[in-house]
């Protein structure tokens, strides 16, 4: 019994950590009946083949700047919250809130730029 | 099962080995396969980890005595609940919790980072690996918690009676969940400096993590305090032993990260601080799993000392530290801050303050703690250290953590103009200063410098957050005519980082009070009584008014009612008990074990409420039972030793008779305690505030909880940025000056 036991974890941890490698395998390889897929034609796509060396760095790239205008819709929020409980003066929260909304736009630019097809 | 056990440790290794490896050769080559295999390597070494932890516990809760660990550990009298948990006590099992926990809460990491920050999650993978291996590869090598004997024994060892607490079964698991949630800030932290994407995302997506940390970590201690003050009998909840300093100085640099990775967030500053926060923090951690194990340093909760681990462990924490150090010079240039700070009277600026003073905090426990072992070094001397060491210098320091505690919710970010400064200070300074009149009056309490300070300072606390949640009710209600009830609730919801963090900030400041109070106002007595003897304490008169007592083969219970009255009315009336288990060495006999085995529990007699605690403990004198115990021994033994010497069958008749025999006398003389009772010692204490700690450290949890909630997809609406006052973007000129922005909705 135990050694079933141990039999069958070690088949799950191989099947686990060998997942991946099958699936680059399929996509290099085709699946036939997936429309616009590799395998259709018989030939795999340059994109599915390789991994594209900017790919990663471009969605690490937009994941940063998502990161980075949630952050500053945080502080948007939070600069609106102060004035309303009065931490902040008008002109203050005035003067802060338009550099914020300024910083907000740029990193969406940024983010429209960043998600442009490479 | 025990060999699967085994068989599932090594491959355990395995996998973490080869994760390990797949992470790092998926980094070089810029490979994600390799990479998404590691992370499955880690779900993987979860669930080995968690297969392996079961097999473990149902050899505890069938009390399968051919597992060494179960023998020395548990016996087949440990109620269920305590053989469930007993796996920790132990430190092979306590081992394997860890891994179970790093490869768990690490599985959690990467699952939510896998579509995220893809340059830094290799590395940090790699590290959360090498984390896995030291501590499986321990298991393996030096604490194989799989170890059996080749003759089982009957019967095991039982629990430490000590142990037999609710509390303390959870306590562990929940320090070990703080210790191990900590791995992954600290592994991404790695994950960044080694990859150089320095942003302040790794911060965003293990931020959670750092504040569950928090929150475990802050739970267990607070349970290790609960158990301290009803079980150890000493009638208080903090020695400053260095197993507890162990699992508070890392709770202390964590509550600096989760404060200074804001700064970070919003002004991209502090990045150097934060790096090497968060670094020591995962240090210190390892550093406080290490005193627990190591019994270095003299404590009461130190696992059993093994030269083997503690080298181990010295040579991981050299590792880490200069790893750490080594990583965070040769990226100093790329963790130069984006800002300056704008005001010295800002939120920024007191965060900043804060930081240090918890920095300082963290630094003076170490040297205190660790004093010891240096001086030991030094001198060739060993000198011990107690708690006044640490109170001329925690206690200060405390009282500027705490009184920033309550500045730092009424000042804004980045300035605040003298005007708005003091209309926030008003209420609170009003409070604080009424609190001082007030308490100026009680006699004594000028005495007590540092106790008046604290009160004082947590009336400001508490009301510059009781006064930032009105104002921020009013707001909502100006904007959306909610009704109060409503409106706070709303607010809170839809701003749980900050109002869950104002929530913490008064919790603590509550606690502390309770903390002040209850040590500087205690007062206490020891005396020796007699039923129907009576004393006076602070105004009380405690009348002892009975013995009690209990027997099983499994405990003897020894103990006393106790009436407590003030002007003739009763108060209260306390039960304590001081509980005496068997030992298994036959050499003290067959009666004598039960009375001489040194393990033994105290079980308080406790009065709480909120204004004070009437606190009582028994230590019952055992010794005119001495020469009775020593005649029972004498026939039994005798009787025993007759009976081993008949054929088998008859021999387990005349064995079961003779412990029959001995239960009654052990029957008898626990009623002759109750019978021909005699003086017996009491500790009695009257403790003021001692509530407030508890719920205060049970409304600071319930803070971080709030602010660990996700927040819930919502709809966003769109806000146009034109207007005056608006920075125009520096966009090409195709762009509409006036952009829509998608931003969630505010207050």
């Amino acid at each position: 019994m135990e050694y079933v036991i141990v039999l069958i974890v070690l088949a799950v941890v191989i099947y686990a950590i060998s997942s991946p490698f099958r699936a680059d395998r399929r996509v290099i390889a085709g699946h036939p009946g997936q429309p616009g897929q590799p395998g259709q034609t018989g030939a795999p796509s340059p994109a599915a083949a390789v991994v594209h060396p900017s790919a990663p760095l471009t969605q690490d790239a937009v994941a940063e700047l998502e990161a980075a205008r949630d952050a500053k819709y945080r502080e948007i929020r939070d600069a609106e919250l102060d004035v309303r409980t009065g931490k902040l003066s008008d002109a203050d929260y005035e003067a802060l809130d338009g550099a914020l909304r300024g910083e907000a736009v740029e990193i969406l630019h940024a983010l429209d730029e960043a998600r442009k097809p490479v | 099962m025990a060999a699967a056990g085994r068989v599932l440790l090594i491959l355990g290794l395995l996998c973490s080995l080869y994760g390990l490896g797949a992470s790092i050769y998926g980094a070089r080559r810029g490979d994600r396969a390799w990479v998404d295999s590691g992370r499955r390597a880690m779900y993987s070494l979860a669930g080995i980890a968690a297969v392996a932890f079961v097999i473990l516990d149902v050899a505890f809760l069938s009390s399968d005595f051919s597992y060494k660990i179960v023998a020395e550990g548990s016996s087949s009298t440990t109620p269920t609940f305590y053989r469930a948990a007993a796996i920790w006590a132990t430190q092979q099992g306590s081992l394997l919790l860890w891994v179970l926990l790093l490869s768990g809460w690490s599985s959690l990491a990467l699952f939510l980072t896998r579509r995220k920050v893809r340059e830094i999650v290799p590395y940090a993978q790699a590290v959360l690996f090498t984390l896995c291996t030291f501590f499986i590869g321990l298991n393996v090598l030096f604490a194989n918690p799989f170890a059996t004997s080749a003759t089982a024994p009957t019967e095991g060892a039982g629990l430490d009676p000590l142990l037999r607490h609710t509390t303390m079964m959870v306590h562990p698991p929940m320090l070990y969940s703080g210790y191990t949630l900590l791995m992954v800030p600290f592994a991404f932290a790695v994950g960044a400096l080694i990859s150089g994407r320095l942003s302040a995302e790794w911060i965003q997506v293990t931020r959670r993590f750092a504040l569950g940390a928090w929150l475990c970590l802050g739970i267990g201690i607070l349970l290790g305090a609960r158990w301290s003050y009803t079980e150890l009998g000493w009638g208080g909840y903090w020695a400053w032993d260095p197993v507890e300093n162990a699992a508070l100085m890392p709770w202390l640099l964590s509550t600096a990260f989760i404060h200074s990775i804001m700064i970070q967030e919003k002004r991209g500053m502090l990045k150097v601080w934060n790096a090497s926060l968060v670094l020591g923090t995962g240090v210190m951690a390892i550093v406080g799993t290490f005193l627990v194990r190591s019994g270095i340093l003299s404590s009461i909760h130190a696992f059993v000392s093994d030269p083997t681990l503690n080298i181990s462990f010295v040579a991981l924490i050299a590792v880490m530290v200069i790893g750490s150090v080594g990583l965070v010079v040769w990226r100093r240039d790329s963790l130069r801050a984006d800002a300056r700070l704008d005001s010295m009277v800002s939120r920024e600026a007191v965060f900043l303050f804060q930081n240090l003073l918890l920095v300082a905090l963290t630094a003076v426990i170490f040297w205190v703690t660790f004093f010891p072992l240096i001086s030991e070094a030094i001198t060739g001397t060993q000198v011990s250290v107690g708690p006044p060491a640490f109170r001329p210098f925690v206690v200060p320091l405390a009282l500027m953590v705490v009184l920033l505690s309550g500045v730092g919710p009424i000042i804004a970010w980045r300035r605040v103009t003298a005007a708005k400064l003091r209309r926030s200070f008003v209420f609170p300074l009003l409070a604080a200063a009424v609190a001082l009149v007030a308490l100026l009056i009680v006699p004594g309490v000028i005495n007590h410098g540092f106790a008046l300070a604290m009160f004082v300072f947590g009336t400001f606390v508490v009301a510059s957050v009781a006064q930032e949640f009105f104002r921020g009710m009013r707001a909502r209600q100006a904007m959306t005519s909610e009704s109060p009830p409503v409106a706070l609730g709303r607010l809170v919801v839809r701003n749980r980082r900050r109002y869950g963090g104002y929530i913490v900030h008064a919790g603590v400041a509550l606690a502390l009070i309770g903390v002040a109070a209850s040590t500087s106002f205690q007062h206490s007595r020891t005396s020796s009584l007699s039923p129907g003897q009576s004393v006076r304490l602070d105004g009380y008169v405690i009348h002892y008014v009975r013995p009690t007592a209990s027997a099983s083969p499994q405990k003897i219970s020894l103990g006393a009612w106790l009436d407590v009255t003030q002007g003739g009315h009763q108060v209260a009336r306390l039960h304590t008990t001081y509980g005496l288990y068997p030992s298994q060495d036959p050499t003290l006999g067959p009666i004598g074990r039960f009375f001489n085995s040194g393990s033994n529990e105290s079980r308080v007699g406790l009065k709480a409420g909120l204004t004070q605690d009437i606190w009582t403990v028994i230590s019952p004198n055992v010794a005119p039972l001495g020469p009775i115990i020593n005649q029972g021994d004498t026939l039994l033994t005798r009787l025993i030793n007759k009976a081993q010497r008949l054929p088998l069958a008859q021999q387990t008749q005349e064995l079961n008779r003779i412990f029959s025999v001995r239960d009654v006398i052990i029957q008898g003389l626990t009623q002759r305690y109750i019978s021909h009772p005699w003086k017996a010692t009491f500790l009695m204490i009257v403790s003021p505030l001692v509530t407030w700690l508890w719920l205060g450290a049970i409304l600071a949890a319930l803070g971080g909880l709030i602010a660990l909630w996700p927040m819930p997809r919502r709809t966003r609406r769109t806000a146009r940025l034109s207007g005056p006052g608006v920075r125009p973007p520096r966009a090409p000129d195709s762009v509409p000056p006036a952009e829509p922005v998608r931003e969630p909705e505010l207050v």
